[in-house]
């Protein structure tokens, strides 16, 4: 390659967005049409931004780092849970439909509380590594040794952004809004995994043995069709499953 | 409006207050943290390739100690830091990792036995010790004497953060999201907390703290070009500087690293040269060889920035429709490698540009990346014009980068800060200084001076978008206040930014929507980036000489003799046009390592007639020291261990030592 990829010809997109700001007493639910000149490499970050400075100043989205890491900006683009800051307009038809996240609180516009659902989550399932002593580790001596293989594979798995794609997609949290999603259920995979947690699997059953947890999943695998990190959900799903079946015995 | 009481309140949810505020909760103390976003989306997120901390398990770490570190960071600040806040730090750094490893990060380990590496454009066999398999391993980075970039995978600021972030929850640290600070409450004497502006509702409140930590991160977008986070707009330095009290120091420190991607100004990490990736120009020919024989490409970023403009301004970059760029080829590391090391690398690649690393060149050119300065503080973080106000990490000058960072040293900085700082507001807060004395008149004062800046932009109308003069900020600071600065063009930028400053007294808006309203966020955030951005290009523009990441091409030489000083701004009438600067000078007779060559970039610079002195004197001091082992030599030069946290003064252990 010798040159940036880039479209020479650029359309005029209309993107429609669906609106409304639970602040505003007299708001309604409704799809807005703005219409824009496509430019080279542009993504959805630059289009929605680009829309907010000319067209609508009061337009609601969320985006951080606009590279694709940190998951702030998860939203339905035609149809489908993505992060934006990451879509390019070229790979989208001429209409572009863009919604919020369902199963999230609303903030505004396409802007969902995604944060407050992620620690709430992570609150009940208790994400972190439990070991007795951790305030009184030595830090000063050597770390302990971990298999190189296993610490990749951990972080395989804590990858994750948090982005809540998995849960929009998921058909069983837009049914029970206790589900833990295939973000929980990873978390849990993710720390079964790692040897400084001291909890077992017995722990682990109290925590997701049931229909809120792992088996409330359906195996619709929309989780892992729309994961933007590519993670393993539905075969982590899979197999927790098993192991919390067994746990149960 | 409604009250909030604690005991230390930490705005800014990354890496530097997370550790920060479970320091305070651990010492008994209740905390609060404030977060423009999820705490977990912080800034802190984006850092990929690697945190230094001298472990020297692997095999390119041999030999490393706290001295390489330390000696590494003087050289790469082109001695703009405090020698002793960088032992500080170098000491901590290894605990600082091997906490985070028993909390779950899942830090790369060292593999034993032989393995490829790629090393100036060829592979090499290197071996590891048995007796370093499964301790943590590290890589290359630049302007470094050894591999201490320790990492996992290139998404290390984002496992660290996660498992800070967890152990937060668990320590039962309520974070209070979509929160921003407008101002820090004070009588003159006392920072006491902050007003707060709810970023949902629009709500305005108060919390009312012992102590208050900025913890914000840099202030990298009053630049057009950054791979900064869009949060990254310097609120937290901003509303330090507006006490008219406290200062910032060295604001016009601002780093440009070598590799964001065109046109995005994404980043791609240095971890891409320091496993062995090279810079190609339009020929496909590599040319950091040429200017730097010994680092290459992985001299310190200041350099390597530098060196890249030059070459494109020489004729030698590749022309595109988005402007000029370099290449950066991976494609010599390999599948295996980049698939496992490189993953962000490769993902960003394959969204941002829609071409695969393995087989094609990535376009590069330098974009605005870390802010040294910050707001100004001690050794143990603590504003020394304001108590009660602390601050941690890249928001902070404490100050361990000086001119220039080295790659890899900001998350390090971050935990290492967290942890010091965070100690030192738990002391403080047990102190007869931490008693809190104030009347709620206070806060509401600063409260409804903030509700009037507010309603007045509400209530004005036919006046300034602030969207168009925040861009305009931002091209005069990209293209006037960049690499290559010069005493004319920042004379330009200042005159711009005043005249911007003066159009944003008549701001306007187009939306009164309900709740946070956007358009409101940035009218009121663009007059205190203004402040920033005038701090920035005063400091450069004071400052006649050549010193880490601040080149004057009008004054292209180091000058130890004038500009061994720091510079410190503040603003104190806030009805004035510019900062007034002040400058603090660097005691060359109280370093360790008195200044000299980097060891990369240029050869030529002006002495001080103080290092030579200093040098007899450090040479004197060894010498009659005999076999001494190193801690004592280094407590003979430069004393550290007293100003550091009691339990933070143990030892490091090493690979086959006690």
């Amino acid at each position: 390659m010798d040159r940036i990829p880039a479209h020479e010809i650029h359309r005029t997109l209309r993107i429609q967005i669906l609106r409304h700001n639970p602040y505003d007493p007299g708001s309604m639910p409704k799809l807005q049409s703005f219409e824009l000149e496509e430019a080279d490499t542009m993504t959805l970050f630059i289009a929605l931004n680009e829309i907010r400075q000319t067209q609508d100043p009061s337009l609601q989205f969320d985006f951080v780092c606009r590279a694709g890491i940190c998951g702030s900006c998860g939203m339905i683009i035609n149809g489908r849970p993505a992060l934006a800051c990451r879509t390019l307009t070229r790979n989208l038809p001429d209409i572009i439909i863009l919604a919020p996240l369902p199963a999230f609180e609303l903030i505004g516009d396409l802007s969902v509380n995604t944060g407050k659902w992620m620690r709430g989550m992570s609150e009940r399932l208790e994400t972190w590594v439990h070991a007795q002593h951790l305030e009184q580790v030595n830090i000063d001596s050597m770390e302990h040794a971990m298999e190189p293989a296993l610490a990749e594979q951990i972080y395989e798995l804590e990858r994750c952004i948090e982005c809540g794609c998995c849960v929009a997609a998921c058909g069983t949290a837009q049914m029970h809004e206790d589900f833990v999603g295939a973000v929980g259920l990873n978390q849990i995979a993710r720390f079964r995994l790692d040897p400084r947690d001291e909890r077992t699997d017995a722990d682990y059953y109290e925590l997701v043995g049931d229909e809120s947890g792992v088996f409330g999943c359906m195996t619709l695998l929309g989780c892992e069709d729309m994961c933007p990190k590519d993670l393993p959900l539905a075969a982590q799903i899979a197999f927790l499953r098993r192991r919390m079946a067994v746990a149960g015995l | 409006m409604q009250i909030i009481y604690t005991d230390v309140l930490v705005i800014g949810g990354g890496l530097a207050g997370q550790r920060a505020a479970i320091s305070v909760k651990r010492r008994g103390h209740d905390t609060i943290i404030l977060s423009l976003v999820p705490a977990k989306r912080s800034h802190s997120a984006a850092a990929q390739g690697g945190m230094q901390a001298s472990l020297g398990n692997c095999v390119g770490a041999a030999g490393d100690d706290e001295d390489c570190h330390f000696a590494d960071t003087v050289r790469g600040s082109d001695w703009g830091a405090d020698q002793q806040v960088v032992r500080m730090f170098a000491h901590t750094a290894p605990k600082a990792i091997r906490e985070l490893a028993a909390w779950g990060v899942p830090w790369n380990r060292v593999q034993r036995g032989a393995h490829e590496i790629t090393v100036d454009g060829h592979k090499k066999t290197v071996s590891e010790a048995a007796a370093a398999h499964g301790l943590i391993t590290a890589r290359n980075f630049g302007g470094t004497g050894k591999w201490r970039a320790c990492y996992v995978s290139d998404g290390t600021g984002h496992a660290m953060l996660y498992t800070l972030s967890n152990q937060a929850i668990a320590a039962n640290i309520p974070v209070h999201e979509r929160m921003e600070a407008l101002a820090l409450i004070h009588d003159g004497q006392r920072c006491c907390g902050a007003i707060v502006r709810n970023l949902m509702s629009g709500e305005i409140l108060a919390y009312v703290a012992k102590a208050t930590c900025i913890a914000t991160g840099g202030f990298g977008r009053i630049y057009r070009v950054s791979t900064n986070a869009i949060i990254n707009e310097g609120m937290g330095a901003a509303i330090a500087l507006e006490t008219g009290i406290a200062c910032l120091g060295n604001m016009e420190a601002i780093q440009f690293h070598p590799t964001g991607i065109v046109p995005a100004g994404i980043l791609v990490t240095e971890a891409c040269r320091g496993d062995g990736g090279l810079l190609l120009d339009s020929a496909h020919r590599r040319f950091m060889s040429d200017y730097e024989p010994d680092k290459k490409e992985l001299a310190s970023r200041d350099v390597v920035a530098r060196r890249m403009e030059e070459h494109i301004a020489a004729g030698y970059g590749v022309h595109s429709r988005f402007g000029a760029h370099l290449w950066l080829d991976i494609r010599l590391l390999g599948s295996s490698h980049i698939e496992h090391n490189l993953r962000e690398v490769k993902e960003i690649c394959r969204y941002f540009l829609g071409i695969d690393p393995l087989q094609d060149l990535i376009p590069v050119r330098p974009a605005q990346h870390y802010s040294m300065g910050g707001v100004r503080t001690d050794h143990r973080g603590q504003s020394p014009q304001l108590q009660g106000l602390f601050a941690a990490g890249e928001s902070a000058c404490w100050d361990i980068h000086g001119f220039n960072r080295l790659g890899g040293n900001s998350v390090a900085e971050t935990v290492v800060a967290g942890m010091i700082v965070g100690d030192s507001m738990a002391d403080f807060c047990d102190s007869a200084d931490g008693a809190l004395h104030i009347s709620t008149t206070l806060a509401e004062m600063f409260a409804s001076r903030e509700q009037q800046r507010l309603a007045a932009i509400t209530a004005c109308r036919g006046g300034e978008s602030a969207f168009e003069l925040t861009r305009l900020m931002q091209d005069t600071m990209t293209e006037k206040v960049g690499i290559f600065r010069h005493g004319e063009r920042l004379q330009q930028a200042v005159a711009t930014l005043q005249e911007l400053q003066r159009r944003a007294c008549k701001l306007s808006l187009r939306s009164n929507a309900p709740g946070a309203n956007p358009e409101l966020v940035a009218a009121y955030r663009l007059p205190r980036m203004l402040k920033l951005a005038l701090c920035v290009a005063c400091g450069a523009l004071q400052r006649t000489e050549s010193r880490g990441a601040h080149y004057r091409a009008d004054y292209p030489r180091r000058d130890d003799r004038e500009w061994l000083r720091r510079t410190l701004a503040t603003w104190a009438d806030p009805q004035a046009e510019l900062p007034v600067l002040t400058y603090e000078a660097l005691d060359i007779m109280r370093m360790e390592l008195p200044p000299g060559w980097r060891g990369y970039g240029a050869h030529d610079y002006i002495d001080h007639p103080d290092t030579s002195r200093r040098q007899q004197e450090i040479d004197t001091i060894l010498a009659d020291m005999g076999t001494a082992d190193r801690h004592l030599r280094q407590a003979a030069l430069m004393p550290f261990m007293h100003l550091m946290p009691e339990h933070l003064r143990g030892r490091n252990q090493r690979l086959g030592e006690e």
